[in-house]
């Protein structure tokens, strides 16, 4: 049987959950849990943050506005720029047309004494530089420039002309292009009372009859530079100014959309916290108008529906509580009299004596089924309720082996009972607890087949576990899942001896469900099962893990691929594997556990190790049989807690009466 | 028994059901009366002068809540309640209406009789016993409860509970042994009854039932008297 048939409906292997040897040294875990913390909080915050709408909104509008903005910016400071440039330079070639013209004009009879070549050099200079600064519309478009002639043939070392002029500001280059007959003109930088000035040189070659000079005019850029030094704070201030605008406007627009959205998430909120009258007022624009019609469409919708379940639920509480009152009574009258014939059944013929004792007896039968029927229905309509009060489960766990007792002495089967020696006091509904190990107890005592039956209770600070193992008949594969369904047999040839109704099981399922808690079991065939309760010790608590393995520690060595260990301690069931069967109830703990959940289920396991520390009692009721099975029933004795966490090793169990367990165990490998 | 035969008064609307537990308690020495109207109840019970209450919690006419709070307001004897709801609602809801008891339906008539004898024998009060809970005198005997002379009206269960509790004032009595001892179970039945009763004794001789000093409860355990 290596195909094992799927589970059944909500029934599927789950991880279990194993404790982990304590931390050596817990320091710079801590440590590390708390820079964790740090880190994930960190990020929660940013991802609440980078998902929240009016924070996507700003950011964005920000971004992109001081995008547009630079990109802008810097078109708007580029033509601006080119433009006064293009401007000047048309006002500087007008200039210097002027300006060849006066010095062909005043230079034309120059002859080549350098004296009087001097004076009139100095004569041309003044007549351009009056034709600049006192008038004519191009000299005030051009502003004001120093004028610079050259002879030719003087070269470009004009020293000898002793001409005062800023011949040294004229770049080399624009000389040279000069030299070769062409008008030209380049920007260079000048130094004019200790500061260096952008400047535009232009520059001509003019020619005399008799000679040719070179005129150049060097227009300081100073005016322009302020110009474009003014543009630019503008256009950063406006910028500046706009971005914010634009975002804070964004910010305003998010929020005009989103406050309506937060009113709707306010009123589903309250509408999810039970308040079913909550409704969205209908106003603002269309949009969110048509949002609050349709949100509070939808409210009326569900406390219809609701209404309506309300009304269902409250008409099967009902039902289910008039069948009851109505089948218990006259089933009360019958009982009675069925007691008082089988009372004064001596004085009968045997046959009507024999009636007498089958009617008790099916009564007997037809009263325990027509409560677990009733139990069953309750909580399928959900109105069954925990009256939770701490009690020492350890006295629960006694007063069920001591009920149970009688049968299992009729059966031959020793019971056998390992409890902490501390109390374990847990918030529970102890008649649901009771009724939870009856059942467990009398199924492990009928399918026992006459071996020990164990039961064993281990806690940790969060979680309680007991477990109820039989040697007997056990599961086979794929029934694990199935023993909790209602009405279930293993084998319907299998003669009952506790009279079952085959609700039980199902029962003790929704009674653990209803404690938050687990009903579990595992088995294999002709070795025996085991049943795992376990059940937070606190009410409204959550189950990570078990203190208690699952499946007995022979098994755990002998059959099937080890299990993988993941980094929490869970065991990794390998997907398909016939050898472990398990089945949860309630709460699945792969999805319960948030990140402090993780956590506390490590601590909890942790302490369980040292705060559970099983003490192998055997009640005095099956003393005798007991002993005699002690050694063939210690020898599947689970190991302690630890063992399950290292399959391989599987340490002879501390404190726990045969040392011989171990070697009839390996042995049997 | 020496004295005449008990006297029990069975409030139930079903015929077949109070025919039979006429013949049940017959059979067993006691002398039943039934009522199968429950606005009736109250003028049966003045007539007859039972000394127990059978009561079933459904009735026609009147709820058997509300009978038994009125039979409580004029009487402090036992009432049984007969009671085809296993909720603990129920359970709890008539218990702390007056009743001392309850049976599940279907019950067993020996189930139903041990029951009955449990109530109607009282606790046998031998010396002149004065026993003291914090600031709670207790005269055995004299059956009076007094606090500062002035005197608390116990019913007799909750005179047996706060007596049993009393007389081993170190003791933790567990649900259980106080089942057995006040009610008289020998087998572990529902500590429901106890809770119950354990609140129904505070809110009368607590000075704050909230923070009980008389009747204290032992986390886990049970309960425990209070120091004198």
């Amino acid at each position: 049987m290596t195909q094992r048939p799927p589970p059944a409906a909500g029934s599927r292997p789950t991880p279990t959950t194993s404790p982990e040897p304590p931390t050596p040294d817990p320091a710079p875990r801590t440590w590390r849990t708390r820079s964790r913390e740090l880190w994930l909080r960190a990020r929660a915050r940013w991802s609440f943050l980078s998902r929240s709408l009016l924070f996507r909104v700003v950011v964005l509008t920000l971004t992109l506005s001081t995008l547009v903005m630079l990109v802008l910016g810097l078109i708007l400071q580029q033509q601006i720029t080119t433009g006064l440039l293009q401007s000047k330079i048309d006002a500087a070639t007008a200039e210097i047309d002027s300006a060849r013209v006066t010095v062909e004009n005043s230079l034309s009879g120059a002859d080549s004494d350098p004296t009087s070549l001097q004076e009139q050099l100095r004569l041309a200079l003044t007549e351009i530089g009056r034709a600049d600064g006192s008038s004519g519309a191009q000299g005030s478009a051009a502003g004001v420039f120093d004028p610079v002639i050259v002879p030719s043939r003087i070269g470009s070392d004009s020293a000898d002309l002793a001409v005062d002029q800023p011949l040294g500001d004229v770049p080399a280059e624009l000389r040279a292009r000069i030299g070769q007959g062409q008008m030209s003109y380049q920007y260079t930088t000048i130094h004019r009372d200790g500061e260096n000035l952008p400047a535009l040189v232009v520059g001509s070659p003019a020619r005399t009859a008799t000679d040719s000079f070179e005129v150049y005019l060097i227009f300081p850029l100073a005016g322009e530079q302020g110009t474009v030094q003014v543009v630019q704070r503008t256009l950063l201030l406006g910028g500046v100014a706009l971005v914010l605008a634009l975002t804070l406007i964004s910010a305003l627009v998010a929020a005009q959309v989103v406050r309506p959205v937060q009113r709707a998430a306010d009123s589903a909120r309250k509408l999810a916290a039970g308040d079913l009258a909550e409704r969205m007022p209908v106003t603002g624009p269309i949009e969110l108008a048509t949002l609050a019609t349709s949100f509070n469409a939808m409210a009326e919708a569900i406390r219809v529906q609701i209404r309506q379940l309300e009304e269902f639920g409250k008409l099967q509480r009902r039902f289910t509580s008039d069948v009851s009152h109505e089948l218990r009574t006259p089933l009360t009258t019958v009982r009675m009299a069925a007691d008082v014939l089988h009372a004064g059944r001596d004085e009968f013929p045997a046959h009507l004596s024999r009636a007498t004792e089958l009617l008790v007896d099916e009564l007997d039968r037809f009263e325990i089924l027509l409560g677990d029927l009733l139990e069953i229905s309750r909580h399928d309509a959900g109105m069954a309720e925990l009256s939770a009060e701490p009690i020492d489960i350890r006295s629960s766990i006694s007063a069920c082996v001591a009920a149970a007792g009688p049968l299992a002495e009729q059966s031959g089967v020793p019971i056998i009972t390992t409890v902490p020696d501390v109390p374990v006091i847990a918030e529970i509904d102890s008649r649901r607890v009771d009724r939870i190990l009856r059942n467990l107890i009398n199924n492990a005592i009928d399918h026992a087949e006459g071996h020990a039956i164990e039961i064993e209770l281990a806690a940790d600070a969060d979680v309680l576990a007991i477990t109820v193992t039989d040697h007997g008949v056990g599961l086979r594969p794929g029934e694990a899942g199935l023993v909790f369904n209602r009405f279930w047999r293993a084998d319907p040839s299998r003669q009952r001896q506790t009279g079952g109704t085959g609700l039980g099981l199902a029962i003790s399922l929704e009674d653990a469900r209803l404690h938050g808690g687990w009903l579990q079991a595992s088995g294999s065939p002709g070795r025996g099962s085991r049943f795992r309760l376990t059940l937070p010790r606190h009410r409204g608590g959550l189950i990570a893990g078990s203190p208690l393995p699952l499946r007995t520690g022979a098994d755990a060595m002998e059959t099937g691929p080890m299990p993988k260990l993941d980094h929490a301690g869970h065991i990794i069931v390998p997907a398909g594997a016939d050898w472990l069967e398990e089945v949860d109830s309630g709460l699945d703990p792969t999805t319960v556990p948030s990140a402090g959940a993780g956590q506390r289920a490590a601590e909890a396991v942790v302490a369980s190790v040292d705060a559970a520390d099983p003490v192998l009692a055997i009640p005095g009721q099956s003393a005798k049989a007991a002993s005699g099975q002690a050694p063939a029933a210690a020898s599947s004795t689970p190991a302690p807690p630890a063992a399950e966490a290292k399959p391989g090793k599987a340490p002879a169990p501390e404190g726990s009466v045969p040392a011989i367990g171990g070697a009839p165990r390996e042995s049997a490998r | 028994m020496e004295r005449m035969r008990a006297r029990v008064l069975v409030v139930d609307d079903d015929p077949a059901l109070a025919e039979m537990l006429t013949i049940v308690l017959r059979g067993e020495g006691f002398e039943p009366a039934v009522v199968r109207d429950g606005s009736r109840a109250l003028d049966v019970f003045r007539d007859v002068h039972p000394d127990l209450v059978l009561l079933d919690l459904m009735l026609p006419g009147m709820s058997g809540l509300d009978v038994c709070k009125q039979i409580r307001a004029e009487s402090g004897i036992p009432i049984i309640m007969l009671t085809a709801k296993t909720d603990t609602v129920d359970v709890v809801l008539g218990l702390e209406s007056g009743a001392d008891d309850y049976v599940m339906k279907p019950f067993k008539p020996k189930e139903l009789t041990a029951r009955i004898r449990a109530r109607l024998r009282r606790a046998d009060v031998g010396t002149a016993e004065r026993l003291r809970v914090a600031d709670v005198e207790i005269d055995v005997p004299g059956h009076q409860v007094t606090r500062a002379g002035e005197p608390i009206s116990l019913t007799p269960l909750e005179f047996d509970l706060l007596v049993a509790l009393a007389r081993k004032p170190r003791q933790v009595f567990t649900r259980e042994v106080l089942l057995e001892q006040v009610w008289g179970y020998r087998h572990a039945a529902d500590t429901r009854l106890v809770n119950v009763h354990v609140q129904r004794l505070r809110s009368k001789i607590e000075r704050d039932p909230e923070h009980p000093e008389v009747v204290v409860t032992v986390r886990g355990v049970g309960y425990r008297a209070g120091m004198s």
